[in-house]
């Protein structure tokens, strides 16, 4: 026997224990939750450093006005709302199946694809601004359909076959079926933008509590915060509620209630369907076109929203939607201006995700989580 | 003893499971009437927690047929058996940890209708168990073990079963903690319930049952009363830790 592969031996048996008693004493040093403060206090230190001198600035150097702030304010709520409706089909979903549902910025998109068909004749008929309030309902109802249908098929064709496969599985599949839905609509309607009509009893500005904001975004909050305290009241309350959260606790012991699980996680994905087309028509209103890609930037804001606040947890995903919404609009200025970065905006996504990273490296369960890292 | 008791509630009729190739009940069979407590003996992986499964329609038996009040039921979903009138406390109680007691009871009884009738297996439940009344608005998770096993049995009696199945209710539980649980089993055969039980505290498990079935290596190795069980020699042997 080779000398090295003894003393490999040796190693092997004794050395462990030697290593652990000698470490021991260095082990205890609580090196993880140092590095973490000191972490805290440099992110802390320029936050305040880059707050305080972006305020410092007048309006000459490049300094915002109070206007100004307001509107970055309304405008990251109104964006904010929109990524938490979208952040709670992703995160309904993984509560139940303990799956990221990737596909679900292309739910949202097909919605919104869908009901621009519907807007764009009503429109031209002059329905849409004859009763505005109808015709948006109609197209609501058309976009929810969409979403609901394709949510739906995503589950019973992609995901259900898959059910007991490991983890990635699943995953690379919600990955094609987007690369597949997009396509598809590409294929069909053609990679253009479609411009996508606003009844004009939209346009403009209202003024709310002293406050000037656009209608159209005083329609997202509006309708988000609803949709918002309906699905909170249908899970706290009724039977399917009761049944969709037992089944995201213990599949198997909700079963043994004479669950249908299947017919939980088809309904959990149509609930997501329906939060995702009301999305698509809110974010169609405001930005007033729809193309084949709008599904995918909004969807991983939602999704980071949805593991920002705490994936699985309902209140979770509407704080994590309303918080990256806020950050994009709020944060680059107000941080990133006092050091003298030129186009602050362009690094919004760039500083959602330095954020998403910090966070989780504080609260590895989110903010809402349980404060444990969940295993995406 | 059958013509006197009619026929039984819940059948076992040569039932064979396999997984995959590997068979893990072999030609079994048990009968179980209404109203007995009637008790599943065995060592680790000798089949008992399958045939629970087997009932249950988790698992399709290869060969036999499990019957219920007379009707087949193997083959149909765990969902379709449940409503049919079978419940059972799982191993380790598995509440829903996040969910009030109340709402875990609310789930026992989620494929019934009648509000009158699911108000009145309430109050069967709360008069059975009095402390389960106190920690109604409590999430499930923040009770203590035995009170946890109370909750437990309440759930599935909320489903007021045809029969009921408790798989391992002693398991890993500290000795006193495992006579309170006997009682609460006890409580629950004074409702009159049929019972059928799986357990590896054999001892235990006789002292309160009618009948017992020992089951090795998937096949039943013997059945008979709860008493002659108890004076086998066999039994004293291999499961009652007496040489």
């Amino acid at each position: 026997m080779a000398p090295s592969l003894r003393g490999g031996t040796l190693a092997g048996t004794e050395a462990p224990h030697v290593a652990v008693a000698r470490l021991g004493r260095f082990e205890r040093l609580p090196w993880r939750r140092i590095i973490l403060v000191v972490l805290g206090i440099v992110v802390g230190g320029v936050v305040v450093l880059g707050t305080l001198r972006t305020l410092g600035l007048d309006r000459v150097e490049g300094g915002y006005s109070g206007g100004a702030w307001r509107d970055f304010i309304v405008q990251g709520a109104a964006q904010g709302a929109i990524f938490a409706m979208i952040a709670l089909g992703y995160s309904l979903v993984y509560g139940i199946l303990r799956m990221i549902n990737f596909a679900h910025g292309e739910v949202f998109m097909a919605g919104a694809f869908g009901s621009f068909f519907f807007a764009d004749a009503y429109a031209k008929s002059g329905f849409l601004n004859r009763s505005p309030l109808l015709a948006l309902a109609i197209v609501t109802l058309v976009a929810v359909a969409v979403s609901v249908g394709t949510a739906v098929l995503l589950e019973r064709l992609a995901y259900r076959p898959l059910r007991n496969a490991p983890r990635l599985v699943p995953l690379i599949t919600a990955i094609g079926a987007t690369l597949f839905l997009q396509n598809a609509f590409r294929g069909f309607f053609g990679p253009q933008p479609y411009g996508y009509p606003k009844p004009t009893v939209l346009a403009g500005n209202i003024t709310v509590l002293g406050v000037q904001i656009q209608r159209t975004q005083l329609l997202v909050l509006v309708v988000a915060v609803i949709c918002m305290i309906v699905l909170q009241w249908f899970v706290a309350t009724t039977r399917t509620g009761r049944s969709m959260r037992a089944v995201a606790q213990d599949r198997e012991i909700a079963s043994l209630m004479g669950i249908n699980v299947d017919r939980v996680i088809v309904v959990t994905f149509a609930i997501g369907g329906v939060l995702a087309g009301i999305a698509g028509v809110l974010f169609s209103l405001s930005f007033e076109q729809v193309q084949f890609t709008m599904g995918f930037r909004p969807g991983i804001a939602a999704f980071t929203a949805a593991v920002l606040g705490g994936i699985g947890s309902i209140g979770g995903a509407a704080l994590g939607g309303f918080v990256i919404g806020l950050l994009q609009a709020v944060g680059p200025p107000l941080i990133l201006t006092g050091f003298g970065i030129p186009s602050v905006f362009s690094l919004k996504d760039a500083f959602v995700f330095l954020v998403l990273v910090l966070v989780l490296v504080f609260r590895p369960g989110g903010l809402l989580g349980t404060g444990e890292a969940e295993k995406v | 003893m059958t013509t006197e008791r009619g026929a039984p509630i819940l059948e076992l009729r040569n039932v064979s499971t396999h997984y995959g190739l590997v068979a893990v009940l072999r030609d079994v069979d048990m009968d179980i009437y209404a109203g007995e407590m009637v008790c599943l003996l065995g060592g680790n992986a000798s089949g008992k927690t399958t045939t629970l499964k087997t009932i249950l329609g988790y698992v399709t038996p290869s060969e036999g047929d499990v019957v219920l009040d007379g009707n087949v039921v193997s083959g149909m979903s765990t969902a379709e058996v449940v409503r049919r009138g079978v419940s059972m406390v799982p191993e380790n109680r598995r509440l829903f940890p996040d969910m009030t007691v109340e709402e875990n009871l609310r789930l026992g009884a989620y494929l019934r209708r009648d509000r009158s009738a699911i108000e009145a297996a309430r109050e069967t439940v709360f008069e059975t168990f009095p402390r389960v009344r106190e920690r109604l608005k409590q999430k499930a998770g923040t009770l203590s073990g035995g009170e946890q096993q109370m909750v437990a049995m309440g759930r599935a009696l909320m489903a007021d079963p045809k029969v009921l199945l408790m798989d391992e209710p002693s398991m890993g539980l500290a000795p006193i903690l495992v006579e309170q649980v006997f009682e609460i089993i006890k409580k629950i055969r004074e409702l009159g319930k049929t019972v059928f039980i799986v357990e590896q505290n054999a001892n235990m498990a006789l002292s309160i049952a009618d009948r017992g079935y020992v089951i090795q290596t998937g096949q039943v190795v013997l059945a008979d009363t709860a008493q002659n069980l108890l004076q086998n020699p066999l039994m004293r042997e291999a499961y009652l830790g007496e040489l």
